[in-house]
């Protein structure tokens, strides 16, 4: 047994690290230092530095213009990156529709769709809740008919295609065989965001960002070429993600980041004269924090040990995401209850207040999605419950 | 990175889990907690030849060299039927034996211990002392070729049976003074030396020890007269990790035993693990088990680290992981249970209580959380910009 990284590895993380330090332009530089809110234009400007040097999508095999880097490789990269405070990219193209054409789209759709998701060129959204189907996704109502002619007309309501204002795709979860029973009669289809009858409402989240939206599909016509793997095995392909490497869910990373901000804004903030750092109590908190992540880095690096040797990360990588998400959320909760009323400020003009302020609240409440999104973990329990334990 | 164990230790584990299955189950332990000595010579003897004994001391000392994950791995699956012998009391008693020890005192000592001839103590708490190994009030008085010993020694881990027993004792200095701790290796026989056996939660013996005038030769002295703190807080350490592999042994056994309860328990006509508040439960066990595997590796792998501070940080994450996770596992494997756990004739409280003991040693949760927080790692690279 051995817990250090080979030689290769540390090589390979002081590559990273080099890159890093020069990498971000100033403005992004500015707010990452202050773990701003990225704006979409923002992501991609980061996106397209990224996908220059190589490292946009670094579990996409070589073959579709992945890294070719290895299990312990890509986790190092993702941690540094979170490390940083680098804006996190949009996910739908890289971490999920990505990866799914490749495991199950044509030649056509994956010359099409993949270099543009590389590239940056083509931004995607997810449409797979609905205001009736959220955990119970399966009982999604959006409609894809086939209309004679080659085309599925498409008719519904798609919630929570988080910044779908910006896209330029949404990947769907459709409807096609309405007799069949629920996940049944499913398809996965892929419909461009300009297609006649799709209408875009974004709504803003507790954080006041507009990361939210819903988007309505009234006879919007899709071409069948757009229908990804069987008719009606739409099920399935989603499903497919759950088997996908998932290492990098406990977002340690981001963690370690926020945990060292909290011991800094411990540092900065004084009561009765003295650094809240000194303080027992506060220390301890942050203490207990902190040994809750090395724990849970430790069985991070056993899952990806185990990736590394051949092992498929099975459902119990669940509590990666349920744990990881846990830790992100107290920690920017103690980092709430460390600034006191210095962490109040809601959106005022830049300047109002020192920067380090600026974001915290609004990160602070949109840290609650966390527990929430990617099967919220009570989702993910059911999973874990069912496939690891055997109750059911 | 690598996690995966050598074919000699998967051989070790198939060996020690099938050893726990024919031999030791837990009713063995059960039977065991009403015998004066509560484990077995016997047994200790066959731990011997098996060279599970001898894998705890250096070749060149005369032992087979193995890891400290070699023993935790051993203690791993001990812990799964709560196989009474001691083990752990002689992983403490050793390593200062093995630190601070001349190559005669080494051979004197260790070398009927390997043989299974003889098993160990190290008796360091006191009274006042909870989780801190400096404050020794127990006296060492030198006098003509050697040292005289007063005081008292409580909870001392196999100090019932142990023929070989390491005390601690000041030899200068005040209560808490890191210099003046020395440590003596005692015969069990030696005159002044009073063992009163005691019984403690989990079924396992201890011992009070009361030391009146007891007078020993300057060879049973274990390195430098009063050099003897950071041995004996790495003793503690050592003690925090093989606690931290036989939790990991437990919280597994108590997982499996609680989910095998929820789907063959019937209630309301189904299997009481249809419940998803039930179901949410076993997977929040699941959760800490693995935690708890996951420290056990982290403190198994570090406790021999050179670098102190690496070391300690290690074995205290590892040991709060411990107290949370296990504690967690344990209590909700008996809620699950019902009233049937909750029994003396069931198993699960065995389990529970022997969780709640090793919690207690080496340090608790808030000592360790105290310690994490006061390492020089924990406020390191705060003054650096913030990206």
């Amino acid at each position: 047994m051995d817990l250090s990284f080979s030689p290769e590895h540390l090589a390979f993380r002081e590559e990273v690290r080099q890159f890093l330090r020069t990498a971000l332009p100033p403005q992004l530089r500015e707010k990452a230092a202050v773990d701003g809110h990225f704006e979409m234009d923002e992501v991609m400007e980061w996106h397209r530095i990224l996908y220059k040097k190589g490292w946009v999508a670094p579990h996409w095999p070589a073959s579709h213009g992945g890294p070719a880097l290895d299990v312990a490789s890509r986790f190092l990269l993702t941690e540094e990156l979170e490390l940083a405070g680098t804006p996190a990219l949009s996910p739908f193209g890289l971490v999920m529709v990505g990866p799914l054409l490749i495991q199950y789209g044509n030649e056509a759709q994956q010359k099409r769709f993949l270099p543009r998701i590389l590239a940056g060129d083509e931004i995607w959204c997810q449409g797979y809740s609905e205001p009736n189907a959220g955990s119970d996704l399966a009982s999604l109502k959006t409609r894809a008919d086939d209309d004679g002619n080659g085309n599925f007309v498409v008719t519904g309501q798609k919630t929570w295609t988080t910044y779908a204002q910006h896209a330029d795709w949404i990947f769907c979860l459709v409807r096609t065989d309405p007799s069949a029973k629920k996940q049944a009669g499913i398809s996965f289809l892929l419909i461009d965001m300009k297609t006649p009858g799709v209408t875009v409402k974004p709504f803003l989240t507790t954080g006041g960002t507009p990361a939210f939206c819903e988007t309505f599909f009234d006879g919007a016509v899709v071409p069948k070429e757009h229908l990804v793997g069987p008719l009606h095995g739409g099920w399935t392909v989603a499903k497919a993600l759950l088997g996908h490497e998932r290492t990098a869910i406990a977002t340690v990373g981001q963690s370690s980041r926020a945990i060292r901000r909290a011991k800094r804004i411990a540092a900065a903030t004084v009561k009765d004269g003295r650094p809240l750092l000194d303080d027992a109590t506060f220390r301890a908190k942050i203490a207990r924090l902190e040994i809750k992540l090395e724990s849970l880095r430790m069985a991070n690096y056993r899952a990806i040990a185990g990736a590394q040797l051949g092992h498929a990360p099975g459902p119990e990588s669940s509590f990666l995401k349920i744990r990881g998400s846990e830790i992100l959320q107290q920690t920017s909760e103690l980092m709430m209850e460390l600034m006191g009323m210095n962490a109040l400020t809601w959106f005022n003009e830049p300047g109002t207040v020192p920067a380090i302020e600026q974001w915290m609240a609004t990160s602070f409440n949109y840290q609650r999605a966390t527990t929430i999104y990617g099967g919220s973990n009570e989702i993910q329990r059911n999973i874990i419950a069912k496939l690891v334990l055997g109750l059911g | 990175m690598n996690f995966d164990l050598s074919d000699e230790q998967r051989l070790l584990v198939d060996t020690v889990s099938s050893f726990v299955k024919k031999q030791s189950p837990v009713s063995r332990h059960r039977a065991l907690r009403d015998d004066p000595v509560g484990w077995s010579r016997e047994v200790w003897q066959q731990m011997a030849e098996l060279g599970w004994l001898g894998l705890m001391v250096p070749e060149e000392a005369g032992g087979l060299g193995g890891s400290f994950a070699d023993v935790a791995l051993i203690l791993e699956q001990l812990g799964t039927a709560l196989a009474p012998e001691p083990i752990l009391p002689a992983l403490i008693a050793s390593a200062p034996l093995l630190r601070l020890g001349t190559a005669a005192q080494k051979e004197a000592f260790l070398a009927p211990f390997i043989e299974g001839r003889t098993s160990l103590a190290l008796a360091y708490a006191e009274t006042q002392s909870r989780h801190d190994v400096t404050d020794v009030t127990t006296r060492a008085a030198p006098g003509a070729g050697g040292y005289t010993l007063d005081g008292t020694k409580r909870w001392v881990l196999n100090g019932h049976a142990a023929d070989t027993i390491v005390v601690s004792a000041r030899t200068s200095g005040g209560a808490r003074d890191r210099e003046g701790v020395s440590l003596f290796v005692l015969d069990r026989a030696t005159p002044g030396l009073a063992v009163q056996s005691v019984k403690t939660m989990d079924g396992h013996h201890a011992a009070m020890l009361s030391l009146q005038g007891v007078t020993v030769a300057e060879d049973r002295l274990l390195g430098p007269e009063g050099g003897a703190a950071a041995a004996l807080e790495e003793a503690m350490d050592i003690g925090a990790a093989a606690a931290c592999a036989e939790g990991a042994g437990i919280a597994t056994t108590v997982l499996a035993m609680t989910t095998g309860y929820l789907k063959t328990r019937d209630q309301f006509g189904v299997k009481i693990g249809s419940f998803q508040a039930l179901q949410h439960r076993a997977v929040d066990m699941f959760i800490e088990t693995e935690l708890c595997k996951s420290t056990a590796i982290l403190a198994m792998l570090k406790v021999a680290s050179p670098d102190e501070t690496e070391r300690k940080r290690a074995i205290s994450a590892a040991k709060v992981q411990l107290a949370v996770g296990g504690k967690y596992v344990t209590q909700q494997a008996i809620q699950l249970h019902g009233g049937i756990g909750v029994t003396d004739e069931h198993d699960v409280g065995l389990y529970f209580k022997r969780m709640v003991v090793l919690n207690a040693l080496f340090g608790d949760e808030e000592h360790h959380v105290a310690r994490f927080a006061g390492l020089p790692t924990f406020a390191a690279g705060l003054d650096t910009p913030a990206t």
